[in-house]
Formats: C-alpha cells, sequence, structure tokens
C-alpha cells in the first residue's frame, strides 16, 4: 500500500511539534538547536511530500536541500554563539541569557 | 587757426589754477613741513600768473587775427560822439591815435588795454574795418566757439564742454587772471599767521570758553583760491549754458570753502551756510530757464557749431531767434504771438510742416530764470543779504568775491545772455538793479566794520551793473563791472592791510588818524574811493569810475527820456552817486583822516610788508586808469567789440505797450549833461563827508542820536534779516514745531499703540503657542513613550519565552487563517 499524502504531513507535524516542544522546554542551548533542527526537518518532509503529489515538480526537493544548507550554516553560527556564551557564563542554560531584556 | 590758438591760450589759462589745486591740496597735504612752506602760495601765484600771461597773449591774438578791428569802426563812432564832449572834461580828442602806448612803466605788462592802445595805432594806419557796421558779425570774425570735450549724450540732448570767445570772454579772462594774481600775491602777506603749527583764533572759542587753537591752514586756503579761479575762468570760457551752471555751482561751493574759511567761529560757518543756500535760491530758477531753453530751443550752446568744412553743423541759442530791424523784438509768428525759433538769416525753422517756435512767455519765464540766477549769485535785492555775512572770510577772499570772481560771475552771465533777454526782463533787471544799489548804499551809509561798507557797496555798484544792463547799456554794465573789479579788489585789499595793521581791528570808530601810519595803504585807498565816487581828473586823467558810472548814468537817462514813465531808473541811481561818494568818503576819512580814537589800537599800527603793499601798488594805476578814454577808449571798445548787434541803433518807435530802446546816438546825446549831474551828486556827496567826517563841525554823534529813528532803521539793514526771519525762519519754525508736534502726538501714538497691539498678539500667540501647539506636541512624545515603555514588558530576554510566543502567534496564525476561509 502506498502511504498517502496526509501520512507525510502527519509524520511532518509530529516533526514540527516535537521540535517546538523541544526548543520550549530544553534549557540547554544545544537541545534548543536540537528542536530547531526537528522544526526544519519536519517542514522539508512537507515540501518532498507536496513536491511528489503536486504538480509542482522539483521545485520542492531544491527548496528542502537550501533548507538543510541553511540549516546546516545556521547550526554553525549557533554553536559558535553557544561556544562564546558559554566562555562568558561557564554555562549554556538559556535562561541565564537575559542580557537581551528591553 | 586762430580760433584754436585763441583756445588753447585760454585752456592754459584756464587749466593751470586747477593743476595748481591739485598740487596744493597734495603737496600741502605730504609735504614734510606743511605748516610752514610757502611754496603752496608760490604755486598759485605761478599758475594764476602764468595764466594772466597767456590771456594776455589770447587778446593780442585775437585782436592781431582781426586787425583790432574791434576798436577802429567803434572809434568813429566815438570820436563822432566826442566833438559834443569836449566840455565835459573828456579829452580823448587829444589821445585819438597813438598815445596809448604811453604806458606807466610799473604796469605796462599788467595793463591790457595798454597792448591795444599800441596796436589801435597800427590799424588805424591800414584803415581796414573802417567801413563795417557796428555788426559784431561782418566780414571779420571775432568770435570763436567750439566743442572741447563731449561729456555724454542722452538722446538729443547732448552735454559738452565747449568754449565761446569774444571780446567779453577774453577782456573777462584778462581781468580775472589779473586781479587774481594782485590778490594772491597780497594774501601770501595776509595770510602769514596762518603759517604755524598751532594758530590761535581768538574770535573762535570752545566750549569751555577757550580760544580755538589749530593747526595752521596756509596750503589750504592757497589750494581754494586756485579751485576758485579755475571755477571762474572755466564760467567765463564756458560755451554753453550748462557748463556755466556747473562752473557756477563750483564757484558757489569754493565761495562756501573760503568764506567759511575760519570754520571754528560759529559766525563764519552761518555767513558760508548762509551764501550758499541764498545762492541755491537763485540757482532753482536758473535750472527752470535751463529746462525751458531746452526744451524748445533743444541745445545748450551759445555759438554755432561749425563742421571741418565752415559750414554752420549745428546752431547755437544766439543764431536761433532773431530780432526784427525796425522794433528790436524778437520775429514772432503773425497770429499766435510766440516767438519763431529760426536759422541764420532769419527764416524761421520747420519741424512736421510747422514754424518752429516758443511761447513768448516761456522766453520771459527762460529769460527770469537765469536772472534769477545771476540775483542769486551777484547779490541782488531780494538775495542780497549774503554778501555782507560773507564778510567773516579772510579778508583776500572778500577782495576775490567781490570783485573778479564770484559776483562778477552774476553780471557776467546777464551779459552774455543778453541776446535771448526780451524786454520785460530786461526791465525787471533794470528795477531789481535799481532797488538794490539804493538800498544798499543806504545801508552803507550807517555801517561801521570797514569791511561791511565795502561789501555794501559792491552790492551797490553790480546794482548799477544790472541798472546798466536792464536799460539797454550792454556795455555800460559790463565797462562798470570790469573797472568796478579793479578798484573794488584795490579797496578791499586796502582794508585788508589796515585791518592787518590794525590786528585785526574791523570797526572804523576805533581807527582814525591812520594816514601817517600806513601812507602807501591811505593813498592808494584814496585812489580807489575817488574811482568808485567817480571823480574825473587826476593829473588830467579820468578816474575808471567816472567813466562808467557815467556811461551807466548816461544811458539811463536816455532810457529815461524814451521811457519817460520809468523816470525812477534815472533819478535812483543819480542820487544813489552821491550817497556812494558820501559813504565811500565817509570810510576814509574815519579811518585815515582826522585824530586816533582809540590810541591803543593807533599805537600798534603799522604799515603792511611789501608783499602786501606791491599788489595795492600795481592795482591803484589800474583803478585809476583803467578805463582811459571812456567810451572811445581801448577798454570799452575792446569789451563791446562783440557788443548784441540790436543795441546800436536803438529802436525809436516801441511795439504797443513796448519800451522804446534809445541807440548808441540817443545816449551820447545825453552824455554831458547825465555826466554833469552824476558829478554834482558825487562832489556834493563827498563834500558832506569831508564837513560831517573830516572836520571837526558837525558832531556826528549828535547827529546821529537826533536821526536815530532813520539810523536804526539803516543800521538793521532795512530790515531785510528781520524780515526774512519773519517771512521764512518763523514760519518754517513755526512749520516744524507742528511738524514735532504732529510727529510727537500722532504719529508716535501711532506707533505707540501698535507696538502695544503687537505686544498683545503676541503674549497670546505665546499662551497659544506653550499650551496648544507644545502641549500638543509633547503629547504625542509622552504617549509614544508610554507606549514603548508598556510595550517593554514583552521583551523578557527569555529565550524560551520567545518560542512560546512564537508557538502561540502561529497557532493563532492558524486559527484566524481558518476560521476565514474555512473552505
Amino acid at each position: 500500500m502506498q502511504p498517502s499524502l496526509s501520512n507525510y504531513l502527519l509524520v511532518g507535524a509530529v516533526l514540527f511539534v516535537c521540535g517546538v516542544i523541544c526548543m520550549a522546554t530544553k534549557r540547554n542551548g544545544i537541545g534548543v538547536l536540537m528542536g530547531v533542527e526537528l522544526v526544519l526537518n519536519g517542514a522539508n518532509i512537507n515540501f518532498v511530500a507536496f513536491s511528489k503529489f503536486t504538480a509542482l515538480g522539483l521545485d520542492g526537493q531544491v527548496f528542502s536541500l537550501f533548507v538543510i544548507v541553511l540549516a546546516a550554516a545556521e547550526a554553525a553560527v549557533a554553536l559558535a554563539i553557544a561556544l562564546n556564551f558559554y566562555n562568558n557564563h561557564l554555562t549554556i542554560d538559556v535562561d541565564r541569557g537575559n542580557k537581551l531584556k528591553g | 587757426m586762430v580760433g584754436e590758438t585763441l583756445r588753447n591760450y585760454l585752456m592754459i589759462a584756464w587749466l593751470l589754477p586747477l593743476a595748481g589745486f591739485v598740487v596744493e591740496i597734495f603737496f600741502g597735504f605730504y609735504s614734510k613741513n606743511p605748516r610752514h612752506s610757502k611754496a603752496a602760495a608760490w604755486c598759485a601765484v605761478g599758475c594764476i600768473g602764468a595764466g594772466f600771461l597767456c590771456s594776455c597773449a589770447a587778446l593780442v591774438t585775437w585782436g592781431n587775427a582781426n586787425d583790432w578791428c574791434a576798436l577802429e569802426h567803434h572809434d568813429s563812432h566815438g570820436e563822432h560822439a566826442d566833438a559834443g564832449h569836449e566840455t565835459a572834461g573828456h579829452e580823448h580828442g587829444e589821445h585819438a591815435a597813438g598815445d596809448h602806448h604811453v604806458a606807466e612803466p610799473a604796469h605796462n605788462a599788467a595793463a591790457a588795454g595798454e597792448d591795444h592802445g599800441h596796436e589801435h595805432a597800427v590799424a588805424a594806419a591800414s584803415g581796414d574795418a573802417a567801413d563795417h557796421d557796428d555788426h559784431a558779425s561782418g566780414s571779420q570774425q571775432t568770435t570763436y566757439s567750439g566743442v572741447l570735450y563731449t561729456l555724454g549724450k542722452f538722446g538729443s540732448l547732448e552735454l559738452s564742454l565747449d568754449y565761446y570767445i569774444d571780446s567779453l570772454t577774453l577782456v573777462m579772462f584778462t581781468m580775472v587772471t589779473l586781479i587774481a594774481t594782485c590778490i594772491h600775491l597780497f594774501a601770501m602777506g595776509y595770510m602769514s599767521e596762518e603759517l604755524t603749527d598751532e594758530y590761535v583764533d581768538h574770535q573762535a572759542h570752545t566750549s569751555d570758553g577757550k580760544h580755538v587753537h589749530r593747526p595752521g591752514r596756509f596750503y589750504r586756503f592757497f589750494a581754494f583760491l586756485s579751485l576758485f579761479c579755475f571755477a571762474m575762468l572755466g564760467l567765463v570760457l564756458a560755451g554753453n549754458i550748462f557748463q556755466v551752471f556747473i562752473f557756477w555751482e563750483l564757484v558757489g561751493i569754493c565761495s562756501f570753502l573760503l568764506i567759511g574759511f575760519y570754520t571754528e567761529r560759529k559766525s563764519a560757518s552761518n555767513a558760508a551756510n548762509k551764501a550758499f543756500i541764498m545762492n541755491r535760491v537763485g540757482d532753482f530758477g536758473f535750472l527752470i530757464g535751463l529746462m525751458v531753453l531746452w526744451t524748445f530751443f533743444g541745445t545748450f550752446r551759445f555759438g554755432d557749431t561749425t563742421n571741418a568744412e565752415g559750414v554752420v553743423a549745428e546752431q547755437g541759442l544766439f543764431s536761433m531767434v532773431h530780432r526784427d530791424e525796425a522794433t528790436g523784438n524778437f520775429l514772432t509768428e503773425p497770429i499766435t504771438g510766440d516767438v519763431l525759433i529760426t536759422d541764420n538769416h532769419g527764416h524761421a525753422l520747420q519741424q512736421d510742416g510747422q514754424n518752429r517756435s516758443i511761447p513768448y512767455y516761456l522766453l520771459v519765464v527762460a529769460g527770469l530764470g537765469v536772472f534769477a540766477g545771476c540775483v542769486g549769485k551777484s547779490a541782488q535785492f531780494p538775495l542780497q543779504t549774503w554778501l555782507p555775512d560773507a564778510m567773516e572770510g579772510p579778508t583776500p577772499v572778500s577782495a576775490l568775491v567781490h570783485s573778479a570772481t564770484m559776483v562778477a560771475a552774476g553780471v557776467y552771465l546777464t551779459g552774455r545772455f543778453f541776446p535771448m533777454f526780451v524786454q520785460e526782463v530786461l526791465l525787471t533787471i533794470a528795477y531789481i538793479g535799481c532797488i538794490t544799489l539804493f538800498v544798499a548804499a543806504t545801508i552803507a551809509v550807517v555801517a561801521t566794520d570797514i569791511k561791511k561798507v565795502l561789501a555794501y557797496s559792491t552790492i551797490s555798484q553790480l546794482g548799477y551793473m544790472m541798472l546798466g544792463l536792464g536799460v539797454f547799456g550792454w556795455g555800460a554794465g559790463l565797462f562798470h563791472l570790469i573797472t568796478h573789479a579793479f578798484f573794488k579788489s584795490l579797496m578791499f585789499l586796502c582794508s585788508g592791510s589796515v585791518i592787518h595793521g590794525c590786528h585785526h581791528e574791523q570797526e572804523m570808530p576805533k581807527m582814525g588818524g591812520l594816514l601817517k601810519k600806513m601812507p602807501i595803504t591811505a593813498i592808494t585807498m584814496l585812489v580807489g574811493v575817488c574811482a568808485i565816487a567817480g571823480f574825473p581828473m587826476l593829473f588830467g586823467l579820468h578816474f575808471s569810475g567816472f567813466h562808467s558810472k557815467d556811461a551807466i548814468v548816461a544811458s539811463a537817462l536816455a532810457f529815461m527820456k524814451a521811457n519817460p514813465s520809468h523816470f525812477l531808473l534815472f533819478f535812483i541811481p543819480l542820487l544813489t552817486a552821491g550817497i556812494t561818494a558820501f559813504y565811500m568818503f565817509r570810510l576814509w576819512f574815519y579811518t585815515f583822516w582826522g585824530t586816533p580814537r582809540d590810541h591803543h589800537v593807533h599805537e600798534h599800527a603799522h604799515e603792511s610788508p611789501w608783499i602786501m603793499t606791491v599788489p595795492l601798488l600795481i592795482l591803484a594805476p589800474l583803478a585809476w586808469l583803467c578805463a582811459y578814454g571812456g567810451e572811445s577808449g581801448p577798454l570799452y571798445l575792446m569789451l563791446t567789440g562783440d557788443a548784441p548787434s540790436h543795441l546800436a541803433n536803438g529802436v525809436a518807435a516801441a511795439t504797443e505797450g513796448g519800451l522804446v530802446m534809445p541807440g548808441h546816438e540817443a545816449v551820447h546825446a545825453v552824455h554831458i549833461q547825465a555826466g554833469l549831474l552824476a558829478l554834482a551828486a558825487a562832489f556834493s556827496g563827498a563834500l558832506i563827508a569831508y564837513i560831517l567826517y573830516g572836520t571837526n563841525l558837525v558832531n556826528v554823534e549828535q547827529m546821529k542820536n537826533q536821526l536815530s529813528g532813520i539810523h536804526g532803521f539803516l543800521a538793521n539793514k532795512w530790515h531785510f534779516d528781520d524780515l526774512y526771519d519773519a517771512l521764512f525762519m518763523k514760519p518754517a519754525h513755526k512749520v516744524a514745531a507742528f511738524c514735532a508736534w504732529f510727529d510727537k502726538t500722532v504719529f508716535d501714538s501711532i506707533l505707540h499703540g501698535s507696538a502695544k497691539l503687537v505686544v498683545l498678539v503676541s503674549q497670546w500667540d505665546r499662551i497659544f503657542d506653550e499650551k496648544v501647539v507644545d502641549g500638543f506636541v509633547n503629547l504625542l512624545g509622552t504617549s509614544t513613550q508610554s507606549v514603548g515603555r508598556s510595550f517593554k514588558v514583552v521583551q523578557t530576554g527569555r529565550l524560551r519565552q520567545y518560542v512560546m510566543f512564537i508557538v502561540l502567534g502561529v497557532v493563532a496564525l492558524f486559527a484566524v487563517v481558518f476560521t476565514t476561509f474555512p473552505g
């Protein structure tokens, strides 16, 4: 039996929700980054699924490839921030980083 | 050729004083020791002296060019008249031809008249030109005119510096330069007190009552004198009436500078202002005259302008009106009575097919306007009051102003412009002169300041000149101008010598008995006094005033005989001739005769140095003899060489309501009668003066008290100053006071009210600004701030909270999207 579009979307949605919950609950900066990856990949699944089931052609795949590249770049920058944060605070607990408070 | 030579000579004579002025004022300013150097004075004397030589050369050139025909053809006329003259004491019968070159060695270079006396004999031998009629524009050209420099062209109006040279110009040039040279020399001695770094002016006080101390202004004085001469010579040489006006004003400003030379003295600066302002009144009329002339004639030039071929290119004023041979009046349009503007041959000029013409009354206006300028400049009634006040200047200035330059300018212009005057204007001139000569002479009788007496006598003599011109005695009036210039400059210099010798004492009652102390001054003064009184015969030669005054009185008598209704024009001058002799001899007896009245003054009096007496000794023979030969002598003939041609024959039959113009014949016919009457008047005047002031027969003080009413009236100058004070000054003050009041009450209250209103409005405006505008802006600011502050709470800096917001936002977005587009 071939999986339908809704199955893909369901997987994507589960991934997205997991990522969001991870971001919202983890106090560890690395954990937050992981949640971000999950959110992005959930979106990737949606792009690919729509690409497969509609007449969009390869656009969705190309888009998801860009997202992956962007995610990698984002992870690199975010890890650099995390490293510097750690150097300054000896922790990567995001709740401690409240210097941006208005 | 001759014209160019003449022009060059006169231009040198004219421009040298200007160069002198520039050198003196700058040299004086920049030189190391300006306050002690006489260089400026020598420069001034050199310039004007060289000018005199040039003038003489020009005179000789002019005479040679026309074979002295001016002397010639008139002479026949003169001799003709002489036949009846022998008995009157004239003796040119025996001097008819060759005796004039028995020139006085002392001044043969100076006396212009002598030269032609000699030349005249030569011309007589050639017999040339004897058959010419009296028209100066006969076959010989005697008038030269042309353009020196074009100042500018404005539409059809061309302003240029022109020259107009005729016998009058030449005689005036010679006279002015000669007298000015003498005055410059005299001034060198008179002004020597100024050769100091600290001159103490005893008549000027500072506010704390001390005498004014100031640097000497010797060089400046001579610079001004030079400028004055330049202006006067420019006026005489001027070839158009506008140029005359330019130099007219220049003469005015120079007199202003010189009268106010002792500028620290209040009286001097007031006198300078008065002279200047009085002249402005006359100049206003002059300007109106100029406007009328230009509007109708379109040119200011006197003479015709010729092009290279000698053809008339542009007509001058004098050739644009023609007189009818029979009536002596201008040619007029038969119907309208307007005066025709004609070409050189008396044919009316055409414009748009019509004869060009000028309304008769406007010609009268033009003439009166020009004459108004002359009234101001020559101090005629009613503008005569500035001249006595002008005595505040240094005495050499008075001499120059009163003889050769300033006041002569008015008479000169009246003479120069004579061809354009119509009968009515001439009659006005005659009456103005008549009033002036009488008023001034009576005031002179009671004046005690030696210079004031001379000042009033100047006004009076100027009145004679104007009268002479007004009664068609063109030659007589200008003859008197020249002779008067000589004897009046002499007398002023003498009075200067007296004042210098008496240490600046000018009041005659403090003098007396100065004859022994100052013999040269006294004798030369006596010569001047005899000349102005019109005495005949000294060593067989008549005084100049005798001839010239005779000529005027004769003209007046002839005029009266022709026009009996104007009898005053003869009797008043006749009476005044006696008054003249009286006050002049009074001056002389008062000053030099009798016993000293103030011993302090008398003891310190001394004769002046040679530099001051030499000019007296030069001028005295000239004052005595310059009119040698009277109306057949060289000076008169030279002067009248280019007399307006319509005067000679006279007009027997006047037009309706017009004047009868006596010709030369008529004047000569009454010459003896007039001369005898004038002589009798002069002798009786002099005799009375001798009895009153030369002897002790009559107590003058007592007499003065008995006649205190009339004495006061005369001593107050006929109350002219009071009259002008009441007529002009008081109303002016009243008007000014009213204006001040109006200004203070009305204008100021309007201004203050509006200022208050503005303050009120601005106060209200301030409130509006502060409350409404500022409040609104502040409200905007504070509300923005508070909104921002309230949003600040949201930005907690907690990362996880932000994620929660994102999530909630996404959910809310979805909810909105799905509820809005349920499909």
